[in-house]
C-alpha cells in the first residue's frame, strides 16, 4: 500500500511540477506561455490510466490486508498449487497476443490483427479456466473459503482479479463487435490498444499477487524493517 | 451591520458560556491531571484564535461593508504576512502538541509497581479478574467459556487456579497504581470511568491495557464508551476506591477460580477448535 | 464576447481535445431522464441527494427527541434509536455530502468553469448517476426489510455490525447497507474518472491550471482523493459481506456470543478499522475541499476582491489532500492499536492544521479592504468561516493523542464533527445554491425567505452544537440511547439536552422554508439577467442563461486571465471576465502591482 501510494505521489508530484504552481497568475494577462511540452493524451487513454490507478489501489489495499494477516499468523501462508503456473502462462500469452493485435491494427494488417485477437480471447478463457482449477486444487488441499483468513483472502483476491479479467473480456467482445461494424476505423484501433494496456496491467497485478501469496511481500518488508533498525 | 454585531455576540456568548456555565468536567480521581492540564492549554490557545479570527471578521464586515462608490483594494498576496502567520500557527500547534506527546509517553509507560487487574467485558456487563496469590493471571481463551467458566480461564494453566473472579463492583486500593488489562469476548467495548479520564477499547482476540493511580476514595461509575449493541447505554458498573483494610476485607469475600466452578473441563464438550475444519 | 479581436487569439495554444458537440438528445426521455448532459445529471444528483437528505433530517429529529426527552416517545426503542443514528450518519456523509459536492456541483460547474462543452465521457457520466440512484434505493429498501436497517453505527465496526446484538446485524439490514455502499463506490468511480479527465484534458484554450477558479481545484483534488480512498471502503465492505454470508473470518476472531461459541477465528477487528479510516479520513476532506474551493469563490465575488494568496490556496489544497492520507489512525487512538502509532499520527494530524489555518487566514484577509456585499451567498460564506473555525479548533483537541483520551467517544466528538463537516459544508452548499441558482434557472431566490433561512440556520446550528461540546466534556458518551442516572455528573445535562433538541427542531423546520423557496422561485423569482453577481469566472459568460446544451454556442471561449480580476486598478468596471482580452490602462496601475 505504502509503495503504491509513493508511486502515485511521485506521478502526481511530477505532474504538479509541470503546472507552474509558483507562477503568479494575476501578473499574466493575455495568452499563457506555451506549456513546456504539450503531450496530448487521448481522453480515453487517460481515463483508462486513472481507472487502472483505482484498480491498483484496490489490490494494494487487499495486499496490505494480506500482509498484515500473515505478519500476525505466518503459518497461515497457503501453499500455491502448481496449476497456478499454467494460468500465469495463459495470461502472459493473452497479454502478448493483444500487444501484437494492437501493433497489427496500427499497421492495418486485418488478418494478423484478427488472429491475434482470437488468440488473446482464447488465452484469456484458458486463464479463467486455469483459475477455476487452481481453486479446485486449493479446496482439495484443505484450503477452504471459510477457513483461515489468509486462505479466504487468496480466494477473495484471485476472485476479484478474475472478475476484472472477465470485465476485460466483455470489453474485448465489444471490440469484436465494433470491428465487425466498422472495420479498420480509428476508434476500433484505439479500442484494441486500450485493451492491450488493460491486459498488461492485469498481468502485472497478477504477478504481484503471486509474489504476495508466496510470502515474498512479507519477507521484503521484514528485510526493510531489519535494515531500518 | 447586523452580521458584524452577531459575530461579536457569538464570541461573547461562547466565552461567557465557557466561563460561567456549570458544565465542566467531573472532579478527577486519578493521577491524570496532566491530561487535564494539556486540555486546558488547548482551550486557551484555541479560544484565543477563535475570538481573534471571528472578531477580525466582524471588524472587516463592519468597516468594509459596501457603500456607494467604494472600491476594493487590489492585493493578490503578501508573502511576508503569510509566512509570518504560518510560523505563528506552527508555534501554537507545537505548544499544544509537545506537552501532549510527553503525556502520551507517560500514558503508555506502565510503572513497575502497578498491579494487574483484568477487566472482562461481554454483552452487556462487566466482570473482573485479579491475579490471586501468585501475582500472575492465568491464560484464557474464548474456547473455554461455559456456564461454569464465564471468563474462559484456561483450566489447564497452573497460574489460573488462584485467580480471583469478581462479579459485581470492583474495589481498588487507594494510591496503588493499577494496570487494567482489557479483554472482550464478543464485540468492541470500552472501559471508561469519567473520573479516571483514561479509556481504551476492548477488542476481542487481543488484550489492551492502560494504567492509572486512584488518588481519592469514592464510588465511580463505569460506562461502556464503544458502541456494543442495543444495550450499550445500560452497560454500567461501579468501581470503588477504598483504603487498604477495607480492600483486604472485600478481597477475602471473593471466590478464586478454583472455588468458582471446580475448574474441571467438560471432556464431553466439543471445543471450537475441533469444530472448525481447519487445523 | 463575439467581437473578440482575432489577433489576441492567435497566440493561444491549441485545444487538447477537438471541439466536438456532445450528442444531442432526441427524445424527452433522453433529455430529462437518461440525460447525458452534465447539467441535467448534476440536477438529478442534487435532487436525489436532497431527497435522501430529508430522510436523514427527519431521523435526526427523532433521535434528538429521544435524547432531549428520554422516555417520552414509546415508539423510539433502543433498536430504532440505533437504526436512526446509523442511517442519519451514513446518509449525511456519503449519500448527501459526497454526492452533492462531487456529483452535483462537480457535474454542473466543472465543464462550465473550465470552458468545456460537457464531461469527456457523457455516457459513463449518465451511468454514474443511475448506479448512484440504485445505491440510494437499496439503502431505502433496508428500511422495509425484516429487522429494519442496520443499527451498527455509521462506522459499521465488526464484530458487532454482523452479530445479533445489533439491530439488523443478523438480518438483511447490514447486507443491504454494504451492498448499497459497494454500488455507491462503483457509481462514484465512473463519475470521478470523468471529473478528473475533464479537468485535465478539456480545459479551453488559455485555461492553465493556475487560472482555474478554486472551486475546480477543490473538486478536482477531492475527486482524486476519493478515487484513491474509496477502494479501501470497497475492500472493507466486500470482506465484511463475506464474513457475514460465507463464514470467512477476515475481521472475526474467536468469539462467544451470549455464552455460545461462534464458528469464527483468526481475524482481526482492527484491520477493518484501518481500512475504514483509510477511507474515512480522506472522506472528511473529500467533503471539505470542494467546500473550501466554493467558499473561496463566493467570498471573492461578493467582496469584489481577488482571493488573497491564490497560490498559497492552491498549495494548501494539494498539501491537505496529500497529508490526509497519513492521518487516518487519529480516529483510532483508543482502539487498541499499537500505542507507538499515537506519536506519529498526532504529529501528522497537527501538522495538517497549518495549511488549513492558512486557508482560514486567507479567507478573512480577503475581506480586509474589500467591498463587502452582504448578499445571501456572502452571509452563508461568513457563517461557514465561523463554524469551520470552531469545528477545526476542536479538532486540535481530538487530534492531540492524549487530549483525545478523555474526549474520544463522547458527545464532544459528535459536536466536533457536526460543526466541521456537517454545519460548515452545508453552509457552503446553501451559499452555493443561492449563488448559482440564478445561473441554473435564470431567476433569483426570494431574498426575504433567504434571510430568515440564513439567520435561523446559522444561529440555530451554533446553538445546537456549541453546548454539545460541553455535554461531552462532562463525560457523556456518544451513542447512548439514554443516560439515565449518572453519578459522575456534577450538574445534570437534561436541560441542556432539551435545549439542543428544541434548537434542532427549529433549524430543521427552517430548511422547509428553503425547499419552498427553491420551488417557488423557479417561476416567480425575480429575473436574474446575465451575470447578476458580476462574476469573472467562465460559467457566467455563457451566451445563454441558463446555459444551453453544449454550453458555449458555436465557439469555445478563449481565456486571457485568472478568475479573480476584481477591482483591478484602472479597469472601467470592478471585474474583468476571464474571456475578456482587454488590458487595463497601464498608466493607471500603481507601480509594482502589474507589469
Amino acid at each position: 500500500m505504502i509503495v503504491f501510494l509513493l508511486v502515485l505521489a511521485t506521478i502526481i508530484g511530477l505532474w504538479l511540477s509541470r503546472q507552474r504552481l509558483a507562477s503568479k497568475p494575476w501578473l499574466e494577462t493575455g495568452a499563457p506561455p506555451a506549456r513546456a511540452e504539450a503531450v496530448a493524451v487521448a481522453p480515453a487513454r487517460l481515463g483508462l490510466a486513472v481507472f487502472l490507478a483505482v484498480v491498483g489501489g484496490l489490490f494494494a489495499m487487499l495486499g496490505s490486508a494480506f500482509v498484515m494477516q500473515i505478519d500476525e499468523y505466518p503459518w497461515q501462508l497457503v501453499p500455491l498449487p502448481r496449476m497456478i503456473w499454467f494460468s500465469t502462462a495463459a495470461l502472459v500469452a493473452a497479454s502478448l497476443a493483444l500487444h501484437r493485435a494492437a501493433g497489427a491494427a496500427r499497421r492495418a494488417e486485418p488478418g494478423r490483427r484478427d488472429a491475434a485477437l482470437a488468440a488473446a480471447t482464447l488465452a484469456t478463457l484458458a486463464f479463467l479456466a486455469g483459475q477455476g482449477l487452481v481453486w479446485r486444487a486449493l479446496g482439495d488441499g484443505g484450503v477452504v473459503l471459510s477457513g483461515t483468513p489468509a486462505g479466504s483472502l487468496v480466494y477473495l483476491i484471485t476472485g476479484l482479479h478474475g472478475l476484472h479479467v472477465l470485465g476485460g473480456l466483455v470489453a474485448l467482445g465489444r471490440v469484436w463487435l465494433r470491428q465487425a461494424q466498422r472495420p479498420g476505423s480509428a476508434q476500433a484501433r484505439a479500442a484494441i490498444a486500450l485493451c492491450a494496456i488493460y491486459w498488461h496491467a492485469l498481468l502485472f497485478v497478477w504477478l504481484a499477487l503471486i509474489a504476495l501469496f508466496s510470502g515474498l511481500a512479507n519477507e521484503v518488508l521484514a528485510l526493510f524493517g531489519a535494515l531500518l533498525t | 451591520m447586523r452580521m458584524a454585531l452577531v459575530l461579536v455576540l457569538i464570541v461573547v456568548a461562547s466565552v461567557a458560556f465557557h466561563l460561567v456555565s456549570p458544565w465542566w468536567w467531573t472532579p478527577i480521581a486519578s493521577d491524570w491531571d496532566y491530561i487535564d492540564n494539556t486540555l486546558v492549554i488547548t482551550f486557551w490557545i484555541t479560544g484565543l484564535v477563535f475570538a481573534a479570527v471571528v472578531l477580525f471578521m466582524a471588524y472587516c464586515v463592519f468597516r468594509f461593508r459596501h457603500r456607494e462608490g467604494r472600491k476594493a483594494e487590489f492585493n493578490p498576496e503578501n508573502r511576508r504576512l503569510e509566512i509570518w502567520l504560518s510560523v505563528a500557527t506552527g508555534i501554537g500547534v507545537a505548544a499544544m502538541l509537545v506537552p501532549g506527546l510527553f503525556v502520551w509517553k507517560q500514558f503508555i509507560t506502565v510503572p513497575d509497581d502497578a498491579v494487574e487487574v483484568e477487566v472482562f467485558a461481554q454483552q452487556w456487563y462487566w466482570s473482573y479478574r485479579l491475579p490471586g496469590e501468585d501475582g500472575q493471571l492465568g491464560t484464557s481463551d474464548p474456547e473455554y467459556v461455559s456456564a461454569d467458566n464465564p471468563l474462559g480461564v484456561n483450566p489447564h494453566d497452573r497460574f489460573g487456579a488462584d485467580d480471583v473472579i469478581v462479579e459485581g463492583d470492583l474495589y481498588l486500593n487507594l494510591n496503588q497504581p493499577v494496570k487494567v488489562l482489557l479483554r472482550s469476548i464478543d464485540v468492541l467495548h470500552n472501559f471508561y470511568v469519567p473520573e479516571f479520564r483514561a479509556k481504551m477499547d476492548m477488542v476481542p482476540g487481543m488484550v489492551t491495557y492502560y494504567w492509572f493511580e486512584p488518588i481519592r476514595t469514592g464510588e465511580f461509575e463505569v460506562l461502556c464508551a464503544e458502541y456494543c449493541g442495543i444495550s450499550h447505554s445500560f452497560m454500567r458498573g461501579f468501581v470503588r476506591v477504598v483504603e487498604q483494610d477495607e480492600y483486604d476485607a472485600w478481597l477475602q469475600g471473593q471466590p478464586t477460580f478454583a472455588e468458582y466452578a471446580g475448574a474441571v473441563p467438560d471432556p464431553a464438550r466439543a471445543t471450537r477448535v475441533a469444530d472448525r475444519p481447519e487445523p | 464576447m463575439a467581437d473578440i479581436p482575432h489577433e489576441a487569439e492567435a497566440d493561444l495554444p491549441p485545444l487538447e481535445v477537438p471541439d466536438v458537440m456532445p450528442p444531442h438528445a432526441h427524445s424527452w426521455l433522453g433529455k430529462w431522464v437518461f440525460s447525458q448532459d452534465a447539467k441535467y445529471i448534476a440536477i438529478q444528483y442534487s435532487g436525489t441527494a436532497v431527497a435522501i437528505g430529508l430522510v436523514a433530517l427527519v431521523l435526526s429529529w427523532l433521535m434528538r427527541l429521544q435524547l432531549g426527552f428520554p422516555g417520552t416517545f414509546d415508539f423510539i426503542t433502543p433498536e430504532a434509536y440505533y437504526q436512526f443514528i446509523t442511517m442519519h450518519g451514513m446518509i449525511m456523509v456519503i449519500y448527501l455530502l459526497t454526492a452533492i459536492f462531487l456529483g452535483g456541483f462537480g457535474n454542473y460547474l466543472i465543464p462550465l468553469m473550465v470552458g468545456a462543452r460537457d464531461m469527456v465521457f457523457p455516457f459513463v457520466n449518465m451511468l454514474s448517476y443511475w448506479v448512484y440512484l440504485a445505491a440510494v434505493l437499496v439503502l431505502v429498501s433496508s428500511f422495509f426489510a425484516p429487522g429494519g436497517p442496520t443499527g451498527a453505527g455509521w462506522t459499521l465496526y465488526p464484530p458487532q455490525a454482523i452479530m445479533s446484538g445489533t439491530p439488523g446485524g443478523a438480518q438483511a439490514g447490514i447486507l443491504l447497507m454494504l451492498l448499497s455502499l459497494i454500488l455507491f463506490i462503483i457509481g462514484f468511480t465512473m463519475g470521478g474518472l470523468n471529473y478528473v479527465v475533464t479537468v485535465l484534458q478539456a480545459r479551453t484554450r488559455g485555461m492553465t491550471m493556475m487560472r482555474l477558479p478554486l472551486t475546480v481545484w477543490g473538486i478536482f483534488t477531492a475527486t482524486v482523493m476519493a478515487l484513491l480512498a474509496f477502494p479501501a471502503l470497497f475492500v472493507a465492505c466486500v470482506m465484511m459481506m463475506f464474513d457475514r454470508l460465507l463464514g470467512t473470518s477476515f475481521f472475526m476472531p474467536a468469539l462467544v456470543e451470549f455464552g455460545e461459541q461462534l464458528n469464527y477465528g483468526g481475524g482481526t477487528p482492527i484491520a477493518f478499522q484501518h481500512l475504514f479510516w483509510f477511507f474515512g479520513h480522506p472522506e472528511v476532506y473529500i467533503v471539505a475541499l470542494p467546500a473550501f474551493g466554493i467558499v473561496s469563490d463566493l467570498i471573492a465575488v461578493h467582496a469584489r476582491k481577488n482571493i488573497f494568496g491564490y497560490r498559497m490556496m492552491v498549495w494548501a489544497i494539494v498539501i491537505i489532500g496529500g497529508l490526509s492520507f497519513i492521518v487516518w489512525a487519529h480516529h483510532m487512538y483508543v482502539s487498541g492499536m499499537h500505542p507507538w502509532f499515537g506519536f506519529f499520527f498526532a504529529t501528522t494530524t497537527l501538522i495538517i492544521a497549518v495549511p488549513t489555518a492558512i486557508k482560514v487566514y486567507n479567507w478573512v484577509l480577503t475581506l480586509w479592504r474589500g467591498d463587502i456585499h452582504l448578499t445571501l451567498p456572502m452571509l452563508f460564506a461568513l457563517g461557514f468561516i465561523v463554524t469551520f473555525v470552531n469545528g477545526g479548533l476542536t479538532g486540535l483537541f481530538l487530534g492531540n493523542v492524549v487530549v483525545d483520551v478523555p474526549l474520544s467517544d463522547t458527545m464532544f466528538v459528535v459536536a466536533h464533527f457536526h460543526m466541521v463537516m456537517g454545519v460548515a459544508p452545508i453552509m457552503v452548499i446553501f451559499g452555493a445554491i443561492y449563488h448559482w441558482y440564478p445561473l441554473i434557472t435564470g431567476r433569483m431566490l426570494n431574498e426575504t425567505l433567504g434571510q430568515i433561512h440564513f439567520w435561523v440556520t446559522f444561529i440555530g446550528a451554533y446553538a445546537i452544537f456549541f453546548p454539545m461540546h460541553y455535554v461531552g466534556l462532562v463525560g457523556v458518551p456518544r451513542r447512548y440511547y439514554e443516560l439515565g442516572e449518572a453519578s459522575f455528573l456534577t450538574t445534570p445535562v437534561d436541560g441542556l439536552n432539551a435545549f439542543i433538541t428544541v434548537a434542532a427542531l427549529v433549524v430543521g423546520a427552517a430548511q422547509m422554508l428553503f425547499l419552498f423557496n427553491l420551488g417557488w422561485s423557479i417561476r416567480r423569482g425575480r429575473d436574474a439577467g446575465h451575470n447578476p453577481w458580476r462574476a469573472t469566472s467562465l460559467e457566467w459568460q455563457t451566451p445563454d442563461v441558463p446555459p444551453r446544451h453544449g454550453n458555449w454556442g458555436d465557439r469555445l471561449p478563449p481565456v486571457y486571465r485568472w478568475a479573480y480580476d476584481y477591482s483591478v486598478p484602472g479597469a472601467p468596471d470592478d471585474f474583468i471576465a476571464q474571456n475578456d482580452p482587454a488590458t487595463p490602462d497601464p498608466q493607471a496601475v500603481p507601480h509594482g502591482v502589474r507589469p
